[in-house]
């Protein structure tokens, strides 16, 4: 395990925290019925975009998923414009046209969530041949599930970046259900990350609730990526404490699973733990961030509420884009 | 058979279809190096239909960049490309391929701008090809523009004569919108005067290939040579129609083709895709929405048989619309 410092450990601490407080707000709003739609919470999973996106730079790209509030957040995000989006506030992110499944933020290289599964693997590897063209340090990383793996875009996206040794870092995060699809049902092999040998880039298999373990694979892969030597694929083992969508019935997995294993894989009390116990911060530091967080998310709705809502007339006006 | 450009401007050259697309990639390419011409067969083989020959000489392989058979990766690393700041086009070498890509075409090439509110900007061109005639059955001649027409965010171009193609590739490359530009497998080989150096012809103007009085012709890509032959068998019989190319889809110019309507009265579209669903309806509604009273008869459309393509050459003829096939359609509705 590489040594994290102190530093650094907050931040990733405040992101994963940063990003269950927003989690747990949508949920709240939605069923208030304040939010329309639908979402998919990324909680217990925020280890991944938080250890992966401290690698990254504002001008390094990321393509997201339907489940991607996480990889906004740890990206940079405005959680103010966020929640706006959400409430279908002109002042939101997409204005109201993408919610919650499209929330992109290209100031910060977020190239979008997704609503299409594996749709945004080829989006980034695209991203990351305009850096080798351009002659840049740049990065691309796509996050995506377990379940777009088996999408043919997974496929030919890896294939492309590996012919052409692009800066690009593939993400799978495994969540152990596509959708409802236990993940030993829609694989025949045990490790996902052998199918890297496959298209001739180096596979890494990670431990995805210790963001220690996240973050050093991704500091690895991203370094190798900038410096010219072309692609990884990297696994991170997770578990999804919500249901696919809010209000999920959840009928492929038993009670004892579900309230088991969200304490078993829970990244944030995992680094709360070895925080305090490696004498990093003490509790009562990480008490404070958690008040911090909190206040900066009421702050947030608050905001967001006071937005105008997004204006039917100005519709026509972003599906073309003008000179 | 081949179109005569009445209005030739001076400095041109006779050239062919395929040299003429390749003349706009090639001063595009040399005008912004963001440019990158992206696509199965394009490098030392030219493309299927030699519109990239010579390219991969003067830009090498990175700006000419051929691909493994990956269709909805290819498109999809277009789009992120585009994204991110390059302006490529694509050749994906039949427009039936374009199922294999069509998520990355409809789901995220002409919505990105849209769902994220206006943030982003997508660049690009996808150059494909279309059409029957050349016995390549039915999963390599279809006509599917109408499949393009139906997505909001996409603009759509499919030009007839090689100085509409020089110049209308030159000005979807330089749009910031992804653009489908749907050549026909037919045309490539067709000659005509093309303007040397720089050529533009915006998107969104319809061209009248020729004027008439008696009716208008509203058409498209091969079908405007079609009709250009069966104008002039029908002037033979003192019937004076007036071919309008509508050049591009989307946007489409509505003014031109509602001037000429109201001017001969009468409207027969003409097109090669089958007719239930075709972009055929869409003219014939908005020209009876619009101009209703302006009509001396209901339009009508002559298009595609429902059918698949067939393979034998007969039978392939068969299903879309030939020049006599439109001189019977045109003095049905003259007579």
């Amino acid at each position: 395990m590489s040594v994290i410092d102190r530093a650094t450990a907050l931040e990733l601490y405040r992101v994963m925290r940063t990003i269950r407080g927003f989690e747990e707000r949508a949920t709240q709003l939605f069923g208030e019925n304040k939010i329309w739609g639908t979402i998919h919470s990324y909680a217990g999973e925020e280890a991944i975009a938080a250890g992966v996106c401290a690698h990254l730079r504002d001008d390094d790209w990321i393509t997201s998923t339907h489940r991607g509030h996480g990889h906004c957040i740890a990206k940079g995000a405005d959680l103010g414009k966020m929640f706006a989006e959400l409430l279908g506030r002109e002042t939101g992110y997409c204005r109201g046209r993408g919610g919650s499944m499209h929330i992109a933020d290209t100031s910060k290289g977020n190239l979008g969530a997704n609503g299409i599964v594996g749709g945004g693997i080829p989006i980034a590897t695209g991203a990351a041949l305009t850096a080798k063209q351009l002659g840049t340090d740049q990065v691309a990383v796509s996050f995506f599930g377990d379940g777009a793996v088996n999408q043919g875009t997974f496929h030919e996206s890896l294939n492309l970046a590996a012919i052409w040794k692009l800066p690009a870092v593939y993400v799978c995060e495994n969540n152990q259900y596509a959708e409802s699809l236990p993940v030993k049902r829609a694989f025949a092999v045990e490790d996902i990350a052998k199918r890297a040998e496959g298209y001739g880039m180096p596979g890494m298999h990670v431990d995805g609730r210790d963001v220690r373990a996240v973050h050093a694979a991704a500091g690895e892969a991203v370094a190798r990526a900038r410096a010219g030597k072309g692609p990884t694929f990297i696994v991170a083992d997770s578990y999804r404490h919500e249901g696919h969508y809010y209000g999920d019935p959840r009928k492929y997995q038993t009670k004892d699973e579900i309230e088991g294993w969200r304490k078993q894989f829970d990244p944030i009390a995992d680094a709360r733990a070895w925080i305090v116990a490696d004498k990093v911060a003490s509790a009562a530091e990480l008490d404070g961030i958690d008040r911090e967080i909190a206040t900066a998310i009421d702050r947030s709705v608050a905001w967001a509420d006071q937005g105008p809502l997004a204006s039917p007339i100005k519709l026509p006006e972003d599906v073309y884009a003008s000179d | 058979m081949q179109a005569t450009e009445a209005r030739a401007p001076a400095a041109t050259r006779e050239m062919f279809y395929n040299e003429a697309l390749g003349d706009a990639l090639r001063l595009e390419m040399q005008r912004d190096e963001r440019v990158i011409v992206i696509g199965e067969d394009i490098a030392e083989h030219g493309g299927a239909f030699q519109v990239t020959a010579g390219l991969l000489d003067k830009f090498g392989p990175t700006r000419i960049r051929q691909t493994p058979i990956s269709e909805i990766g290819i498109v999809g690393a277009a789009v992120g490309a585009a994204l991110t700041g390059l302006r490529p086009v694509v050749e994906l070498m039949y427009v039936d391929f374009a199922g294999l890509a069509m998520d990355q075409i409809v789901n995220q090439a002409a919505q990105n701008r849209f769902m994220f509110g206006g943030q982003a900007r997508v660049p690009m061109v996808l150059r494909t090809q279309g059409g029957s005639g050349r016995g390549n059955a039915a999963q390599h001649s279809k006509s599917l523009e109408a499949w393009f027409a139906h997505i909001a965010g996409l603009k759509l171009v499919m030009p007839s004569t090689p100085a509409d193609a020089k110049g209308l590739l030159t000005a979807a490359i330089r749009d910031d919108n992804p653009v489908i530009f749907l050549e026909h497998k037919l045309l490539y080989r067709t000659k005509g005067p093309v303007p040397e150096g720089e050529h533009v012809v915006p998107l969104g103007q319809a061209d009248v290939k020729r004027a008439g009085t008696d009716l208008t012709i509203v058409t498209w890509s091969r079908e405007v040579l079609f009709s250009l032959d069966a104008a002039a068998k029908l002037a033979d019989e003192g019937i004076a129609a007036e071919v309008v190319d509508v050049r591009t889809l989307v946007p489409l110019d509505l003014e031109t083709i509602l001037g000429s309507v109201r001017k001969t009265h009468r409207l027969l579209v003409v097109h090669e895709a089958i007719k239930r669903g075709g972009y055929g309806a869409e003219i014939a509604a908005l020209v009876a929405e619009e101009a209703f009273d302006d009509l001396d008869a209901a339009p009508k459309r002559l298009a595609g048989l429902e059918t698949p393509i067939p393979y034998a050459q007969h039978l392939e003829k068969s299903v879309v619309p030939q020049v006599d096939d439109i001189v019977r359609a045109a003095k049905e509705l003259v007579g």
